[in-house]
This record gives structure tokens, sequence and C-alpha cells, in this order.
């Protein structure tokens, strides 16, 4: 149940960016902060379920791209209108140039 | 010296409203917040009324914030009342139960209403699209093989058609103008908007006006000025908004295009702020040039401003104007005013998608527009806002080349 999922390649995702992992029918977001970071939340916006993969990351925020809702990527807090549910988090690890993420 | 028990008082339990009424909370505001709205329901998003949403079998309310949540948060929502004269002197507003409510602040987000067609023979079958309850009549007569006019080619009507087809209805969009979309969308996209339309089955007649209208209660006839004939089940209207302006008209306050408010959105009374569709306020990125906007994250945004200046923040609106529609697979978004632009680049997404960068005459950009499936325009039409916040002068080949990162941009 909780196995460490691979997800990419550290170098799949540049600096200040997000990219899609799609797994066992769900859909997750893996982020590389600026200071060099992975992180990893669901997949979908909580306001009209969009893919964030297609949206924003600006220092430890993630920009919605439908209606630019906001979420802190490294807690899943939601920040600010249109959204007020947060976002799920998983724990992430880097491995022998893996990222590995932690699907509860 | 206020009598602090009296409050902050929001007429309009819209998008702005409502922002306003969490925002003033989220600001740790401790007094009494009042909202007052003539619709029956809490505050929710117009946006899905004429989009998917409309297509669902029931649709439902997409409430931003419910009652039990405006409960929790000590915000007394009066619903289905108007107000209905505000006493300046006083500091009261009164309400169409009879009922007064004394200030300290108070704040106009009573949006905007439809623009009626000035014809005679309209009737029940000729309806517009703002509300809810609005919604939730035009729903009920999109069904399989039913004939629907959509009168006007903007983005209510059109997103309204895409619905529609969906259902199955047969759609025919009749636009005065040349082409559809005239005002702030550039011909390029309107274009790619038209055609996706005419994919799906809709008929769009443009560049003919409408000669008269006869409405019998169960179906609407139009004559168009190029002898065209069309029978209908139903006729919706949809040729733009105005702001509504009425109590703030006689209550005495300015008004130009909207209440006239400054850029921490005061109106001529000090003590009484206005914002979103109702205001026009002036763009500072564009040198104070006043608007007046219907879009919903201006509504958003100048909500949780003025809560912050109805608490003596004395922050100035500084956003980019932003707006979204969704028609079929295609999400547009535009941020900025184009008609500020003098020349345009094109920067190619892929899959279709592209983005025209409009600039000034100094070579600032001042708004983009793109199109494409999905959210593919997404990123770099927020890209584009930034640039545009910071009055940047991109070089034309890096914003039309695709391999430069437009984030790369913004760092300059
Ligand atoms: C069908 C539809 C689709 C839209 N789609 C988009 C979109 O895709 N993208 C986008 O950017 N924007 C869109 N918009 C525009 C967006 O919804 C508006 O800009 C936004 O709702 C404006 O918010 P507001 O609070 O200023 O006004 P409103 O949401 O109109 O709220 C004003 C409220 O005040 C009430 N009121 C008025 N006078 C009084 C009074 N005297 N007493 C009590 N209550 C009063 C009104 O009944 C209303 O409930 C759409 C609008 C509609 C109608
Ligand atoms: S879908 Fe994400 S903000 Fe609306």
């Amino acid at each position: 149940m909780n196995d460490w999922v691979e997800a990419c390649a550290t170098g799949d995702i540049d600096e200040e960016d997000v990219m899609r992992f799609d797994h066992g029918g769900r859909t997750f977001a893996i982020y590389r902060s600026p200071d060099d970071e992975f992180f990893a939340t669901d997949g979908l916006c909580t306001h009209e379920k969009v893919h964030l993969a297609d949206g924003l990351v600006m220092d430890d925020i993630i920009e919605c791209p439908k209606h630019n809702g906001r979420f802190n990527y490294k807690t899943g807090d939601a920040r600010g209108a249109p959204v007020c549910v947060n976002l799920k988090t998983y724990p992430v690890k880097v491995d022998a140039g893996k990222v590995l993420i932690q699907i509860g | 010296m206020t009598d602090m028990a009296r409050g902050m008082v929001i007429i309009g339990a819209g998008e702005c409203g409502g922002r306003a009424a969490l925002a003033l909370r989220e600001l740790a505001y401790d007094g009494p917040v009042t909202l007052v709205g003539d619709e029956p329901h809490p505050p929710y998003e117009r946006p899905p009324l004429s989009k998917d949403a409309m297509v669902s079998e029931a649709p439902e309310i997409k409430a931003i914030a419910s009652e039990a949540i405006l409960a929790e948060k000590s915000i007394r929502h009066i619903h289905s009342v108007q107000a209905v004269a505000i006493d300046r002197a006083a500091h009261a507003v009164r309400l169409s139960d009879g009922s007064v409510l004394p200030y300290d602040k108070l704040l106009l987000a009573t949006g905007s209403t439809p623009r009626k067609l000035p014809m005679p023979g309209l009737g029940p079958r000729c309806v517009y699209l703002r509300t809810f309850t609005d919604a939730l009549a035009i729903r009920a007569h999109l069904t399989a093989g039913n004939r629907i006019a959509i009168i006007g080619g903007g983005f209510i009507g059109l997103e309204l058609a895409a619905a529609a087809r969906k259902l199955g209805a047969s759609v025919t969009v009749i636009e005065a103008q040349p082409r559809i979309l005239m005002r702030g969308v550039p011909a390029e996209i309107a274009e790619i908007i038209h055609e996706a339309h005419v994919a799906e089955g809709v008929k769009i007649l443009c560049g003919d006006g409408i000669v008269s209208i006869a409405d019998d209660g169960k179906q609407v006839r139009i004559a168009l000025a190029g002898g065209q004939e069309l029978s209908a089940d139903l006729a919706v209207i949809g040729i733009g908004a105005v702001p509504v302006t009425g109590l703030a008209a006689e209550a005495g306050l300015t008004i130009d295009n909207g209440i006239a408010v400054d850029a921490e959105l005061r109106s001529s009374d000090p003590d009484i702020f206005a914002a979103g569709d109702c205001c026009s306020f002036p763009l500072a990125v564009y040198g104070g040039r006043r608007v007046r906007l219907e879009a919903w994250r201006n509504a958003q945004e100048q909500g949780a401003l003025a809560a912050r200046n109805m608490l003596d923040t004395g922050e100035a609106h500084a956003a980019v104007p932003w707006f979204w529609s969704d028609q079929y697979g295609l999400s547009l978004q535009i941020a900025g005013l184009s008609d500020e632009g003098r020349s345009t680049v094109r920067r190619d997404l892929g899959d279709g998608a592209f983005i025209l960068f409009h600039l000034a005459e100094d070579g600032r950009l001042v708004a983009a527009s793109g199109i494409g499936p999905g959210n593919a325009v997404a990123r770099d039409i927020r890209l584009a806002e930034m640039l545009i916040g910071k009055r940047a002068k991109p070089a034309p080949e890096a914003l039309g080349s695709q391999a430069i990162k437009l984030k790369s941009l913004l760092a300059a």
C-alpha cells in the first residue's frame, strides 16, 4: 500500500517547474522548487479538476492554468480565490537520479 | 466619530460582494458584516451558467460560500431583498422589505444586467441569461431537436450555443456585426471559434440585423434585414450588459460608465465603495485610463481590494485585466486590453494553439490573446500578464520564437 513509486528522472523537470504523473488511475503533479527540491501533490485542481501540471510554478506556489487558483505545493494549502479546498501532498525522495513518491 | 457597531454593509451578493464579505473576515475584521442580495441563493459563480454546467441533467449552483460558511463566519446574508435607497447623511440603506441598515462603510457590488433588445414583439420565449434562475429556465428548452436562436455573437451567446449543441438542440446565432466577438477579440482568434461552431453544426449569421420579432408565447419568429426569416422555440438575447447603477445614481454618486471610483475603489462619497461589474475605475497599467470590466477575476480581485480599503489600507488597484472562455474543447484567454496594441506578434505553441502579443507603439507589451485546446495557452498567457504588469518591452523576435521561454523574459 505505502510503496514508493518511481515518477520520473530528476532531469525530467526543470527547476521551478511541474510535471504530470499518472499512476493506478490517479493523477499527480510533481514539482521541482527553485532551490532544487522535489514535491508531489494531487494532480487536479480542487476548484474544477483541471490538470495543475499545465499551470505555472513560482517559488513555492503552483498557479492553476484554468482560473489562476493558487496552492502552496509544499503544504497543499489553498492560497486564494477561487480555490478553497487544500491539495493532498505526498512524500517524495530522490534515489539514484529518480524521483520517487509515496502514494498512500 | 463613527459607531463601530454599524459595521460593513455590502449590496449585491454576487462574485464580488461574496468575495468582499469573506475577505473582511480573512482580514480579521470583527465588526458586523451584512451582505444584501436580491437573488434567493448564496453568492455563486456565474461562468458555469453558460458552459458545461448547463449541460448536466440537473444544474446546480456553484456556491462561493454556502449559507453554513457564511453563518460560521458571522456574515449576515439577507437574501431575496433589494436595497432601494441610500441615505448618505444618516449612513443607512433602506431595503425593499422596509428595514433600514446602518453602515460605517458601504460597498456597492451590484454587478451588471443584460442589455435589453430595444424592439417590440418580445415575449415569454425571448429570454436573457444572467442568473441561475435564468439558466434553469433556458436549460428546460435545450432538448434534442428544439430550435434555439441566439441573438448576439458574444461570449455568453456562443458558450450557450456550444452547450445547446451538446444537448442536441439546433442552434442559430444572429450577429449584426460583420463577425462574431468584435469587441476585444482579434479576428484571427474569432475565426477559429467561428469555425469550431460551424463544425459542430451551429449556424452563424453575421452582418444581418433583425427587423422584427414576433413571440406568440409558443414560438418566436425573427425577420432579418437580408430577407431571411427563421422561427425558434426559444430566443436567447446576449447583446452585452449594462452596469447596475440606479441605487448609486439616486444617492447622488458620480456615474461615468458605471459607478465612478478612484484607484482605491472609493466612490465620490468617501464612505461608499464600488467594485466589480458595476464600477468604472482608473487602470494603472494603461496610464489611468478609466475602464469598466465585466470579468470574473476582476470581480474577485476588486471585492478583496475593496474590503482592504474599507479597512483603510489605502491600497491602489494594480491588476492586469484577464478573461477566459471555454467552447467545445477550446479555451481562450486574454490578458490586458488588446485595443491598446498597434502591432501584433504571433507565437505558435503546437496543436494549433497560439498567442497573439499586442505591442504599443513604443514596444511595450499591452495585451496577449491566446486560443488552443485544453489549457495549452494558460501558462504563457499568465507570464504575458506579468510582463504587461511590469510594463516590459520584450523583443518581438523573442515573443515570436517558441524556442525562447517567456519565463526568461520576465527575469530580464
Ligand atoms: C452566463 C455568464 C457567463 C460568464 N462567463 C465568464 C467567463 O467565462 N469569464 C469571465 O471572466 N467572466 C464571465 N462572466 C462574467 C462574470 O460572471 C462577472 O464579471 C461577475 O459575476 C461580476 O461579479 P459582480 O459581483 O460584480 O456582479 P454579479 O455577479 O452580477 O453580482 C451582483 C449581484 O447584485 C445583485 N443586486 C444588484 N442590485 C441589487 C440591489 N439593489 N439590492 C440587492 N442586490 C442587488 C444582483 O442581482 C447580483 O446577484 C460571465 C457572466 C455570465 C452572466
Ligand atoms: S480549475 Fe483551478 S482555479 Fe478553477
